[in-house]
């Protein structure tokens, strides 16, 4: 489990991130919902501390993150796995290459035991035959696959992704979701998803945090998000028509 | 002074917390061949050319009979192995090897590649910049050599073919009163500017924001920053080890 208290965040005079406090469930995908610029990317960059947060406390499985010494962050990083918006897969390094990255600096196993592993994760992540590729060479939803599949080759206790289906066609963004959905079930990972897409909303948000302007504005699961009375999420989740109709339903 | 600043913490970082010897031991590599072989042609074209010109101009400016004429490739020598060779070749590599960096790791920034280094709890200024750094120090004396010889080889072809000098004069010059400790001074010149281009650009490269506009604009502060940078070191150099006690 992950439990943020109280992060915040400014740039500048801009705080992007008021006191948000909360918790990510073990098991299934935790979503951070809100309209673009809201700060959801932040939050997460907060998580994980790419980004520091001016105020606030993170702990992952009750160890204070925020406040451990290096050792510390490199235990819970090396524990970490995640999917970034473009992929950013190292694009001097073959696919191949990308998804064994960390394996080949952080694990002590033979090579053909990466290979073994490389090759499971992509096949998990449905990629055939495309290790000797360059990312160059793939698609928007490769890319992605990709990425999923390097962010799960060293068994992650935690897997963030942010946006994972922006930019992706409805079907891709379903399989998509759905893999993250299984790894997140099958590994007992504590997964968070950062997305504005109401279909991964509906499809795998069984605890969902509402973000508006920087605050937390709401949390819940999926059944309850059209009938939340929040204006500001009922915007947000109505700005779809398909979405109006569901909740005529 | 803020940047300043920033850039001795960015130093201190490349120290810290870093990955096996043998994961830097093939970085280096890699980064050699990228810096030292993707290069050598063009020093090798711009010295060769910088020595014949040399040659050409010091001939053309000393005109009285009484000066000898292997004075030409005394000149000749004397500022190539300190000036031309060690210098000017390093505002050449700023140009190049510089601008490739910053651009490098600039892209890598705005792609969110130094991001995923991070998450992996990997220190992404060690891993990524300490291999560029050593890998310059490593190739840019060499390159400093090879300039050399091929300054002093175009001076040799261009005086013997024009026959402003004769080889045997020319090769004469080259060797007369001859001050080894300008070897000396050149390779410590080189491998300071080797450093400063490499960490400049790396640390300007490294924290680019915004799009690929800014990566652009990352590559040319990382040209004009190394540049200010190598000369002000020159004469830093020049003061401290050439200036009588």
């Amino acid at each position: 489990m992950i439990e943020v208290q109280h992060i915040s965040k400014s740039f500048g005079d801009r705080k992007v991130i008021k006191d948000i406090s909360g918790s990510f469930q073990k098991g299934k995908p935790n979503l951070i919902i809100g309209a673009s610029g809201t700060g959801k990317s932040v939050l997460l960059k907060c998580i994980v501390e790419i980004v520091e947060p001016d105020e606030g406390l993170v702990f992952f499985d009750r160890r204070n993150f925020t406040e451990g010494d290096r050792n510390l962050k490199i235990e819970v990083r090396r524990e970490i796995g995640m999917l970034f918006q473009g992929g950013a897969l190292f694009d001097s390094k073959t696919v191949q290459d990308n998804v064994k990255f960390p394996l080949d600096l952080l694990a002590k196993m033979p090579k053909d035991e990466k290979l073994d592993r490389v090759n499971f994760c992509l096949k998990r992540v449905g990629l055939l035959n495309v290790n000797s590729k360059m990312p160059s060479e793939l698609s928007g939803g490769m890319k992605k696959r990709v990425g999923i599949a390097r962010a799960i080759v060293n068994n992650p206790k935690y897997l963030f992704c942010d946006e994972p289906n922006s930019g992706l066609d409805p079907q891709t963004s379903i399989l998509i979701d759905e893999l993250i959905q299984d790894i997140t079930e099958d590994y007992d990972t504590t997964t968070i998803v950062v997305t504005h897409d109401m279909n991964s909303v509906m499809g795998i948000g069984e605890n969902i945090m509402f973000i508006y302007k920087g605050e937390k504005l709401w949390e819940g699961n999926r059944n309850d998000v059209i009938h939340s009375g929040v204006k500001e999420l009922d915007d947000f989740v109505f700005a779809n028509k398909i979405m109006l109709g569901m909740k005529g339903k | 002074m803020k940047e300043v600043g920033k850039y001795f913490i960015f130093l201190g970082n490349l120290f810290v917390n870093r990955e096996s010897f043998k994961t830097h031991y093939k970085l280096v590599i890699d980064e050699c061949v990228l810096i030292g072989l993707n290069s050598i042609m063009l020093f090798m074209l711009v010295s060769t050319f910088m020595g014949a010109v040399t040659t050409v101009q010091t001939a053309f400016n000393l005109v009285a009979p009484y000066i000898p004429k292997y004075v030409i490739s005394q000149v000749v020598r004397e500022m190539t192995v300190l000036e031309l060779a060690p210098t000017i070749m390093a505002i050449i590599f700023a140009g190049k090897v510089g601008s490739s960096m910053a651009g490098n790791l600039g892209t890598m920034r705005i792609t969110e590649q130094v991001d995923a280094l991070e998450v992996m709890g990997i220190n992404s200024i060690s891993y990524l910049v300490l291999p560029k750094i050593i890998a310059s120090v490593i190739m840019y004396p060499l390159l400093v050599i090879v300039s050399g010889v091929c300054a002093l080889l175009g001076g040799y072809l261009v005086g013997s073919l024009t026959g402003v000098i004769s080889p045997t004069d020319y090769i004469f010059g080259i060797r007369f009163v001859f001050n080894e400790f300008t070897i000396t001074f050149a390779l410590i010149k080189a491998t300071v500017f080797a450093f400063l281009v490499s960490s400049i650009s790396s640390f300007k490269g490294y924290y680019t924001e915004g799009g690929a506009l800014e990566v652009g604009q990352s590559s040319t502060q990382a040209v004009t920053t190394s540049v200010i940078a190598i000369l002000i070191a020159d004469y830093l150099l020049a003061q401290l080890l050439l200036s009588p006690a």
